[in-house]
């Protein structure tokens, strides 16, 4: 098993406040001035009510496991990776994340397991110009 | 307006292959193309009207010219495996608006001999999501093991009780010649298989095919002039799920609101289907759309198949008679072709003997399309007897 590759995500201008965040350790979401819905993914305007404005707030980074799977089989740069985990987390502030929970024993994690983020930086090869994405939303047991 | 008895599926072809290493993709279209005109007693010259996913090529177009076809109107819907009852109820909607008269849909893939990865998942480049899921996930299996994991911890869903949807498929498609998979299988031998993606095993997953099939859809006047018995479309529903912007719920799937809408159309309940094509890319699939399309309440989806409901005959809801997704065939990745085309046999009277359900005059075909844990489209029709 080996550390779980970390691609760049594609240049995503709208949710700039949340890649910033995570470069700063941080989880900020995009929370409706209209209805407060907490927004995942993040986007720029609430998608529950339509409202026009978000403003952009921090997460306290905790939640428990909605649900999980222990992926045994992968490709590619991940081939390597397996087994490993993936989950919906569901924050303490409500959205339910899909992510990666990453634990010493991948196969102890269950639904339910408090979790806290983790911010882990893109992968970059030699001769890759900085990417404007530095930083990724991981999960890991709390 | 109702499409409720407007329209006749009169045609139904499935590929008998499920390797195809010998053909190009357009040639499987045409072949299964002529195969459905064919059994409908039609030719590519009548067709006014044709229907086909976002693979086939530049939208419509550019399978229609490679089938020489004139069609006055064209459909590309996309939603995954569950694009062609999609079609079927476009194209009877169609049909009943003058739009048209005779509508092909065809699918054809070649995933097993043409070196492309299981599933439908792998275009996510251009999404607006793809970016914030980047948790590696290359095949579908990851992806519906998710909702499975919480469907055993909500309701207490076994691997053994997802088992039995492997076993009744198994049985049936032991009567089947072009069956990918014709060896009958037991609960042991599908919790015995490798995990996959837990709580997923080998055999909770559907085969990888290449092939194809195709359906032609008509207006009744024109089956009238045609030899052939056939399925009238009663009911069309269709809907789309997502994660909600954070609130999805992996216990249900968009047939909650695909199912109820093909049965208010049809005037019929549940309880009146005799025969169900239930789109089973997976084990887990069948279990939550079985729930959701009100054969049994909420979270007992386990209890119902484990209590061999889908065998047929005899069973209380005889599925997949053809083995399915699951053992027969699931050419294109997509399994929602074969699953009404099934449904025709069944109707006709022309499945196996052995599975065949007697007197069927009413059936349900559904499809699940897309990545059930994540967004994912379903389509139900309601279909019944028809004979000039």
């Amino acid at each position: 098993m080996s550390e779980l590759p970390a691609p760049v995500p594609p240049h995503n201008p709208e949710a700039a406040p949340f890649w910033e965040g995570l470069a700063e350790g941080r989880l900020v979401l995009p929370v409706c001035d209209a209805c407060g819905h907490h927004v995942w993914y993040p986007r720029s305007w609430c998608p529950v009510c339509q409202h026009e404005s978000v403003t952009w707030t921090p997460m306290s980074g905790r939640g428990t496991v909605y649900a999980r799977t222990l992926l045994h089989r992968s490709m590619g740069p991940w081939r390597d990776a397996a087994p490993y985990v993936i989950a919906y987390v569901e924050l303490a502030e409500g959205p339910r994340v899909l992510t990666n929970v990453v634990a010493d024993d991948p196969a102890s994690v269950q639904i339910g397991d408090p979790v806290e983020a983790v911010f882990v930086p893109v992968d970059r090869r030699d001769g890759d110009a900085d990417p404007d994405i530095t930083t990724l939303l991981r999960f890991r047991p709390a | 307006m109702s499409i409720r008895g407007k329209a006749v599926i009169v045609g139904a072809y499935e590929h008998p292959r499920r390797e195809i290493p010998d053909r190009t993709i357009a040639q499987i279209h045409r072949e299964v193309a002529v195969g459905a005109l064919t059994d409908a007693g039609l030719t590519l010259a009548d067709v006014d009207a044709y229907f086909c996913d976002s693979m086939a090529g530049f939208g419509p177009i550019t399978m229609a010219e490679h089938l020489g076809l004139a069609a006055r109107y064209v459909d590309s819907t996309e939603t995954g495996g569950s694009s062609y009852l999609a079609h079927v109820g476009h194209a009877a909607a169609a049909i009943a608006a003058g739009k048209c008269r005779v509508a092909l849909i065809t699918l054809a893939g070649r995933p097993r001999t043409g070196g492309a990865a299981p599933g439908g998942t792998a275009r996510m480049g251009g999404t607006p999501e793809a970016g914030f899921e980047q948790v590696g996930i290359f095949s579908p299996v990851g992806n519906y093991a998710l909702a499975a994991s919480r469907h055993m911890h909500e309701f207490g869903t076994t691997s053994e009780q997802l088992a039995w949807i492997k076993v009744a498929a198994s049985e049936h498609a032991q009567h089947n010649p072009h069956a990918l998979l014709q060896d009958v299988v037991t609960v042991e031998d599908v919790v015995g298989s490798p995990m996959i993606a837990d709580p997923l095993h080998r055999l909770d997953c559907c085969v990888v095919t290449d092939g194809g099939g195709a359906l032609v859809v008509v207006h009744p006047d024109v089956a009238r002039d045609l030899g052939r018995s056939g399925a009238a479309v009663l009911g069309h529903g269709e809907a789309l799920k997502h994660t909600d912007a954070g609130r999805i719920d992996l216990t249900w799937s968009a047939a909650r609101w695909s199912g109820p809408a093909a049965f208010a159309e049809a005037g019929v309940a549940p309880d009146d289907i005799q025969y169900a094509s239930i789109y089973d890319s997976f084990t887990i699939t069948v279990l939550i759309a079985l729930e959701d399309l009100g054969f049994c309440e909420k979270g007992q989806g386990g209890a119902f198949v484990a209590d061999g409901a889908l065998r047929s005959p005899g069973g209380r809801l005889p599925f997949n008679t053809d083995g399915g997704g699951l053992c027969n065939n699931h050419p294109a990745n997509r399994g929602g072709m074969t699953k009404v085309i099934e449904a025709v046999r069944q109707l006709r009277g022309e499945a196996h003997p052995a599975v065949q359900v007697p007197g069927c005059e009413l059936a349900l075909a559904h499809g699940t399309g897309g990545a059930l844990s994540t967004r994912h489209g379903s389509a139900t029709l309601i279909l019944g007897a028809w004979t000039r």
